[in-house]
């Protein structure tokens, strides 16, 4: 059977679509064939006919209650596809999407892959690219198990354009009470502070690792980025050190960035981390280490101390 | 409480691991370590273990080799450890592994399962949600913090715009992340007493589960290469190299 109908899980955040979900419409409508979202989240007029234009001919909406919503989403999203027979769902690399398509694919007994980077479709073979060893190496596994065809994709692999689509035909669907699996409640939300430009949407990002030294000294790389218009990111392993948020985190388990620019500042290029941003445009790095694996991928490599050139960097920038 | 770690021997990171030229499947070395990322899981364990005065028992799918990586984990403290080593498990997929998993711990019987929030060398970050489905119970994931309120546990869930504060009652699948907690050194008194701990090996068929072939890796190639470019030495004025490089990168 070829993919004749594709479904986008779409997680409502902030009264948007995220990001994630528009890339992965975009993706979808170069297959052809018919195209749903499955929304997740609060609804609005404007949020559905986004989806319209991005693709979607069909919004399913799942509206979630006090509850984790993840295990009951994949539950009504596992009775649609028995009734609807969709033979591709995408999900985005995120926490809700990974609860939802794990749980789903368990419910189904059906594969999953995840961290895909490519997602290809020729006749009925449905080939899904992954990246290993921070990016060097690509591997294409293809589904043996019939549809429908679970992928969970990176952020930022496909672009996101808006096509011209209309109002899309929506359908509410009810929440299934699934016993046990679906008793985690949500008691409380916080949400971080967002200033200054985006990490995913920012031209320029500057990063920093351990080689910074310590938490305090981090000013240089806020400095760095005010100059410069730029956001900071941050590898995992000053994130797990507690000295930024994890909305800052750049690489396998945080995110992806494709910037025209990435200021690399005293971070060594951890596999993991490389996988977040080796696909910036220009890459610059610092470091002390000259044997440093960042600079096996940086346009300009400086061997040096951070703390020495930053601050000149900062000055000379500030004297333009 | 009886609290079950999913953990993870995976080839040493130090040296990159290699596929399998034939099968593609993950080369596995008989000295493998511990997943570092399952040094959280099995100090959260231990924790919650401690408070309750409960057990951790260790649940591993994979080649067992010489077990090193898992007496690394009862070094830590943990009671005993399930370790599931069957060649028709080979390049099993996550959908059999997270089978394969759920069963083991469901023999053991459990009221916390707590796994990483995805495996080092894997990364499909999705068994732990399928195991959850399995055992039909609530999936905790992503925690950042967790909590213990009598049968309730409570977790900060990582999210993309900050956190969630989401509880459930046990039994319970937590994922954590890395930072969750601050992972217990191994004392000379804990390596030696795991070496004479139990480690029960068993095989898909002892736990009923019939390894199935649901994806096939067709091929492994090269990405395309990113030439390393120059790479200076600072001797005082490596800022201006940089300004010119963002000159044309025309962002200043």
């Amino acid at each position: 059977m070829p993919v004749t109908s594709t479904w986008v899980f779409v997680e409502e955040q902030d009264g948007r679509p995220a990001a994630i979900s528009l890339e992965l419409l975009t993706k979808a409508r170069t297959f052809g064939g018919d195209l749903a979202a499955v929304l997740l989240g609060a609804g609005s007029e404007e949020l559905f006919s986004e989806l319209g234009r991005y693709g979607a001919a069909k919004v399913f909406h799942l509206t979630p209650d006090v509850q984790l919503p993840t295990a009951a989403a994949a539950a009504a999203i596992a009775a649609l596809t028995v009734s609807h027979e969709p033979d591709l769902l995408l999900f985005g690399l995120t926490s809700t999407d990974r609860d939802v398509a794990g749980r789903l694919s368990a419910r189904l007994e059906k594969p999953v892959i995840s961290n895909a980077v490519e997602v290809a479709i020729d006749g009925d073979d449905v080939t899904v690219t992954n990246e290993i060893l921070g990016g060097a190496q690509l591997v294409d596994t293809v589904f043996r198990a019939g549809a429908p065809y679970l992928v969970v994709a990176r952020p930022k692999s496909f672009p996101a354009e808006p096509g011209d689509g209309g109002a899309p035909e929506l359908i509410e669907v009810a929440m299934p009470d699934v016993g046990p699996s679906g008793s985690a409640v949500v008691t409380g939300r916080h949400v971080e502070e967002r200033e200054g430009p985006q990490l995913e949407e920012a031209a320029i990002v500057v990063s920093a690792g351990r080689g910074i030294g310590s938490a305090e000294q981090l000013a240089i790389i806020e400095e760095l980025a005010g100059v410069l218009g730029a956001a900071v990111g941050a590898t995992r392993a000053i994130v797990d050190a507690d000295w930024v948020p994890y909305s800052r985190q750049v690489g396998q388990t945080g995110k992806t960035v494709k910037p025209d620019v990435y200021i690399a500042c005293g971070l060594s290029g951890a596999m993991q981390h490389l996988v977040g941003m080796k696909d910036s445009k220009v890459i610059i790095a610092i470091n002390k280490d000259e044997e440093a694996p960042i600079f096996g991928i940086s346009d300009l490599g400086v061997v040096g101390d951070v703390h020495k050139v930053l601050p000149k960097l900062v000055e000379a920038l500030k004297a333009r | 409480m009886r609290v079950v770690v999913c953990v993870k021997q995976i080839p040493d990171p130090a040296s990159p691991y290699e596929l399998d030229p034939d099968t593609h499947f993950v080369q596995r070395p008989t000295d493998q370590v511990l997943d570092d990322t399952d040094r959280f899981g099995v100090e959260m364990g231990l924790s919650i273990a401690e408070q309750t005065e409960g057990s951790v028992t260790l649940v591993s799918m994979g080649p067992a080799g010489n077990l090193q990586g898992i007496r690394q984990a009862l070094a830590m403290g943990a009671d005993k450890a399930v370790v599931v080593d069957d060649p028709a498990l080979r390049g099993a997929d996550a959908l059999t592994t997270a089978r394969i998993l759920s069963a083991a711990i469901g023999r053991e019987g459990f009221d916390v399962v707590i796994a990483g929030t995805e495996s080092t060398d894997g990364y499909s970050g999705v068994v732990p949600q399928q195991v959850a489905e399995f055992l039909d119970v609530p999936a905790l994931s992503f925690a950042k913090k967790v909590e213990l309120e009598g049968e309730t546990i409570r977790i900060e869930r990582q999210t993309d715009y900050g956190y969630d504060i989401v509880e459930a009652p046990t039994p319970v699948v937590i994922t954590v992340t890395a930072g969750v907690v601050e992972p217990r050194y191994p004392t000379f008194k804990g390596i030696m007493a795991a070496k004479t701990k139990t480690v029960d090996q068993v095989s898909a068929g002892d736990l009923g589960v019939e390894a199935a072939v649901g994806q096939e890796i067709i091929s492994v190639r090269p990405a395309p290469e990113r030439a390393a470019g120059e790479v200076i030495e600072d001797e005082g004025d490596a800022h201006q190299r940089i300004i010119e490089l963002l000159e044309q990168a025309k962002v200043i």
